[in-house]
């Protein structure tokens, strides 16, 4: 087991060196210089030429390739092009938001999918199964900017029971963080909880025709011990590969949803560095980002092996 | 009536001796698309305690969704549409799902034909006994895994202390049948169903396999009903059998006399389809093994008069028009066939 985890990390390293290797070349690919964009509108080719040397972007690919991953290493990501101030800082103060977004996203997901999922496996065909598959098409299929809007219109202006938009940090207490986080986790898990309650759905389904379904059955147990503690652990392999590969979609989503809801997170820092071609900030952004990645996969390959014997030993 | 008193009231008694199971003139159909398909129409058989019945058949023929019915595990589109099934003189058909529960895996039991697939694979065997013996005897946790592991060495898997953490997929075919062996007798039942128990296995895992069988059921006095296709089996094991073809009971015998004097034309055929060292020589057409030739009919779409006509060397025309009555043609051994006399004579001649 040992060896299969240590296998897995080392595996993780190559794919962060590719990472590494795009994200620095993004910078040459890219159109548009970024010396220009700082020097601004007014500045004469001089400036330019200045701010270039000062850069670095002068030298040879490989040299400031060789620089960057320096620098990396010890967890400098550059400076901002815009406001001068270190990329991880910048990310670090936007880093909570997201994070409890994120979070808090999966876990409202999951909790609503998983159960939904096997409940639409046992009553298969029945119109309960046909709602959740309904639900799944719509969540899938709907933008989650009209779902937001179409949530706040609802929840925030109508209702009046929860706030239009903004986020409240969980240190200021968690009444008051849940208000705020409510409606864009829900935005943001539509897509995520009909994702899992599909896949839920079907591998609980496939599981549910084989022989050890009904060797429990024959032993007297309860339809919910025989759901829960034979047929969703069997099951569990496929549903938790999917909620790691859906951790891209949170991603995406993140971006949108933040903006929707006008929430200081990482989203927000994207888009606005994408405007500004704020380049250093979108390499930090993306390296984080594919990096959480990979580590939410790591975390799926190591929880693999506590729901099937078959891969620990 | 209060459940108490339906639970002491005994079933009926042959010879002194009761009938744990009973069934009676069940039938359980499947509505398919293309049709009713009638898998058992009209099945009685019963189970005395402490006996070793034999319920004999092709693929197909019925057996185990009979089997099946007894625990109420037919799922759609199957459904038992008419019948009695007793256990102890209670009718199972009128029980409500929950009381059918603490009769399933506690009064009866069932091992099925593929231990390869009939455990779960991402549970300790020690977790899928103990889940059995908590729910039907109250056990806590740790004393129903000091029993797992006590079942487990009855059925004798080696270092059953170590055994019992292990999962399915580190243990053999015949290990695994001796598991749920283990799991079906873990709550004493006073039937346990044997669906093919040792079709899958290798033949000299499968005398063990029964061996095995047979002397769990002196010691803890459980009835078995073994449903299999093997008659080889069934001399060896059972004091009674019971041959289906096509959903119906054919024959029924005590198994001395049916190896005797088979009166169904089914029955024979299935004899002569064994292959028997001592005889290829000596017969007509010496190493030649009899087939019966033809299909079992389609459930769906049954032939008018006897269902096995078509394939039946003795067919007449009325066998074709009229369905032959099951009756009894000798003390204690019953048939449904019009040539009975005639089956029984050319068997012996």
């Amino acid at each position: 087991m040992y060896a299969y985890l240590i296998r897995r990390i080392l595996a993780t390293i190559p794919v962060m060196a590719v990472v590494a290797v795009f994200v620095f070349s993004l910078l040459f690919l890219s159109p548009g210089d970024p010396a220009a964009i700082i020097a601004g509108d007014l500045a004469t080719a001089d400036d330019i030429a200045r701010i270039r040397e000062r850069l670095g972007l002068n030298e040879p690919f490989l040299v400031q390739f060789g620089k960057w991953t320096f620098n990396l290493m010890q967890g400098d990501l550059g400076v901002s092009i815009f406001s001068n101030l270190p990329v991880s800082k910048l990310m670090l103060q936007r880093l909570e938001p997201t994070l409890m977004l994120t979070t808090t996203t999966l876990i409202i997901a999951i909790c609503a999918a998983v159960p939904m999922g096997v409940i639409a496996a046992w009553k298969a065909g029945t119109i309960i199964d046909r709602g959740v598959m309904l639900f799944a098409v719509l969540g899938f299929s709907f933008p989650s900017f009209v779902l937001g809007y179409l949530l706040i219109y609802g929840f925030a202006i109508k209702l009046e029971v929860l706030p239009v938009q903004g986020y409240t940090s969980i240190s200021k207490g968690f009444g008051p963080f849940l208000n705020n986080i409510i409606l864009p986790s829900m935005t943001l898990g539509m897509v995520q909880a009909a994702l899992i309650a599909r896949m839920t759905r079907t591998s609980v389904l496939e599981v549910l025709a084989e022989d050890y379904i009904r060797t429990a059955h024959s032993k007297g147990l309860a339809t919910s011990k025989v759901l829960i503690g034979h047929a969703l652990k069997n099951a569990a392999v496929p549903i938790v590969t999917i909620i790691g590969i859906s951790f891209a979609l949170l991603i995406g989503g993140a971006i949108i949803t933040e903006s929707v809801f006008a929430i200081p997170g990482l989203g927000r820092l994207t888009v606005d560095a994408i405007l500004r071609r704020d380049y250093p900030i979108i390499q930090g952004v993306i390296l984080v980002f594919s990096g959480a990645y990979v580590l939410v996969n790591l975390a799926v390959d190591i929880i693999y092996t506590f729901l099937d014997p078959r891969i620990r030993y | 009536m209060t459940q108490a008193q339906t639970m002491e009231r005994p079933g009926q008694t042959v010879g002194g001796v009761e009938k744990v199971l009973e069934i009676e003139d069940l039938k359980t159909h499947f509505f398919t698309r293309d049709g009713v398909v009638r898998a058992v129409d009209g099945v009685s058989y019963h189970v005395l305690k402490g006996e070793t019945l034999g319920v004999v058949g092709e693929s197909g023929c019925g057996k185990s969704v009979t089997a099946l019915s007894v625990l109420r595990l037919i799922a759609k589109p199957g459904r038992i549409v008419q019948g009695k099934i007793k256990i102890s003189g209670r009718n199972l058909l009128e029980l409500s799902e929950e009381e059918m529960r603490s009769i399933r895996g506690n009064d009866i039991s069932m091992i099925f034909q593929e231990p390869m697939t009939s455990l779960n694979p991402v549970l300790t065997l020690g977790r899928q006994i103990a889940e059995t013996i908590m729910l039907h005897q109250g056990l806590s946790k740790k004393d129903a895994w000091d029993k797992s592991v006590e079942m487990l060495k009855l059925v004798r898997i080696p270092e059953a202390e170590r055994r019992v953490h292990e999962y399915p997929f580190q243990m053999s075919g015949g290990m695994r049948q001796r598991v749920m062996i283990a799991m079906a007798l873990s709550c004493n039942p006073k039937v346990l169903l044997a669906d093919e128990p040792t079709t899958a296995l290798d033949v000299t895992i499968q005398a063990q396999i029964l061996h095995l069988m047979l002397e769990l059921k002196e010691k803890l006095g459980t009835a078995i009903v073994l449903i299999t296709h093997d008659l080889g089996v069934v001399a060896e094991t059972c004091q009674r059998i019971v041959v289906m073809y096509a959903g119906k009971k054919v024959e029924e015998a005590t198994a001395d006399e049916l190896f005797e004097r088979p009166l169904h034309p089914y029955t024979v055929g299935l004899m002569k389809s064994i292959p028997r060292l001592d005889r290829a020589a000596t017969t007509e057409h010496p190493g030649r093994l009899m087939e019966i030739p033809g299909m079992v009919p389609s459930l769906k779409n049954m032939p008018p008069g006897c269902a096995f006509a078509p394939r039946c060397s003795f067919a007449t025309e009325r066998c074709r028009r009229e369905v032959p009555a099951f009756e009894m043609k000798a003390s204690g051994h019953y048939s449904a066939c019009f040539n009975s006399d005639k089956v029984a004579e050319i068997y012996h001649g």
